[in-house]
């Protein structure tokens, strides 16, 4: 019972509580790239998530035995061969996606995330925990990915998945599209917004400061 | 010694994971099987990827050609299929010893491609194949339209076209985009029906031969533009780039010149 209830805290904990983008801030890159329209942060989200979580499985089923020196490389390597299988499966089933996603697919290979929970979670647990825990962290950016996805592609273009929810004002409709959201500075104000509302809800996660700001402005001499 | 085990693998992982023989053993392994299976997943996809493309693109050209007004009667009078030519783009004449299947082998040979210089490299693509494969559309001997295939450098990235051209070969029928990567929303417009309905009837040269053709800052104002895309300045110069250079002397000029003098 101990023990469900421990990969069940594994498995929701990133989801807000310990949310790999919102409270550790990793994997952002992406998160600005792909979240210009909904199917393409939905295709990223499941691409990511699968190749976080077999890395893990992988990485934890060797754990043993990748020797201190390389396992960097080591980890990286087996991302890195997760990640070129995943593309060409997309580029052959998923072709339109795939081209919308561009490099960004390639991209999964550097997220900081993956190699975050491989190297801090999978090299010191079991296999099944390990992916429990990359899956549960997969989830958390997808999370965050969807959010993003959903407001920029509403819109920016009234958009979701490719379907016309707002009727443009060009088409007769009342919505003009604002074109500042499907450029990346958008996905940083977006992403510091849901930063924020996360932290005002869940108030543990707000960092203490690391400088005491000054009571007056030094006088300038 | 009888806890000696000669089982190789056995004795491998029992070695402390500082060994330098278990750091090289582990490397290598861990390569050869990613090896394996990234080798493997290309082998067997290539085929399912190579038809998609094949696919898309020949979407896109029925796609271009419909698209053209009067078009599909035409087509039908011509049997309801568009003639594939390879052609040998220095000298504008059908090349002779290529055709259609063998065009990938002989472009995956570098010395069938010809290096730009700077100035003439309007499109940005460094290289230019020697040969490239058109779709011709007669009537008889005379040929009414044209689908040329272009490239460029876009703002993204490159761009990917087929420029449909009357047989008058001056004035253009169409165009589509066959692959591109601009920024969704903005550049990525030039995917739309209503800007590429700008293209029909627009002019390439003007009487002198001097090539005017222009993707416009804003609405298209004389008959050698087209509308510009508001926010994706650099994708519609990339256009205009690609344009001016595939249909100049170093694209297809020369067999823009042959079709115009009647020789093809």
């Amino acid at each position: 019972m101990a023990s469900r209830a421990s990969f069940w805290t594994t498995l929701t904990d990133p989801l807000i509580r310990q949310n790999p983008v919102t409270l550790q801030i990793l994997g952002i890159c992406s998160a600005l790239a792909v979240t210009t329209t909904l199917a393409t942060a939905v295709t990223m989200s499941v691409s990511l998530t699968v190749v976080l979580t077999l890395a893990a499985g992988i990485v934890s089923v060797i754990r043993r035995h990748i020797p201190d020196t390389i396992r960097l490389i080591v980890q990286i390597v087996i991302v890195a061969s997760l990640v070129i299988v995943i593309d060409q499966i997309l580029q052959a089933y998923f072709a339109d996606i795939s081209r919308a996603l561009s490099v960004y697919v390639g991209l999964i290979t550097t997220n900081c995330l993956v190699l975050g929970r491989t190297e801090a979670y999978a090299r010191y647990h079991p296999p099944w925990p390990s992916m429990v825990d990359a899956f549960g962290n997969g989830l958390g950016y997808s999370f965050v990915l969807i959010v993003i996805g959903t407001i920029r592609e509403l819109f920016g273009q009234g958009q979701l998945f490719g379907a016309q929810i707002l009727p443009l004002a060009d088409e007769g409709g009342w919505f003009t599209p604002l074109g500042l959201m499907l450029l990346a500075p958008s996905a940083f104000f977006l992403l510091g917004g849901l930063v924020w509302v996360v932290r005002s809800a869940w108030s543990e996660q707000v960092e203490p400061p690391e400088h005491a700001p000054p009571l007056r402005p030094e006088p300038v001499e | 010694m009888a806890g000696t085990d000669w089982n190789p693998w056995r004795r491998l992982l029992a070695l402390p994971n500082t060994s330098r023989t278990k750091t090289i053993v582990v490397a290598f392994l861990v390569s050869a099987m990613c090896a394996l299976f990234v080798s493997g997943a290309t082998v067997l996809l290539r085929p399912i990827q190579t038809a998609n493309r094949a696919a898309e693109e020949q979407a896109r050209i029925a796609d271009l050609v419909q698209g053209i007004p009067g078009m599909s009667v035409l087509l039908e009078q011509a049997g309801g299929t568009l003639s594939k030519v390879v052609i040998d783009l220095e000298r504008g004449r059908a090349a002779t010893d290529i055709s259609t299947e063998t065009l990938e082998t002989t472009l995956a040979d570098q010395a069938n491609w010809t290096a730009l210089e700077a100035g003439s490299d309007l499109a940005g693509l460094g290289y230019r194949p020697n040969y490239a494969q058109i779709f011709l559309l007669r009537d008889g001997e005379t040929i009414l339209l044209a689908l040329l295939p272009v490239a460029g450098q876009g703002y993204g990235g490159r761009i990917d076209a087929i420029v449909a051209v009357q047989g008058d070969m001056n004035t253009i029928a169409g165009i589509a985009i066959t692959q591109h990567s601009e920024t969704p929303g903005l550049g990525a417009r030039i995917e739309d029906r209503s800007w590429q309905g700008s293209f029909p009837g627009t002019l390439i040269r003007d009487p002198s031969g001097q090539i005017r053709f222009n993707v416009a800052r804003t609405t298209a104002s004389t008959d050698y533009e087209v509308d510009g895309i508001t926010g994706a300045t650099r994708t519609g110069n990339g256009i205009t780039k690609m344009m001016r250079f595939w249909l100049g002397p170093d694209g297809y000029g020369p067999l823009i010149n042959a079709i115009q003098r009647g020789e093809f």
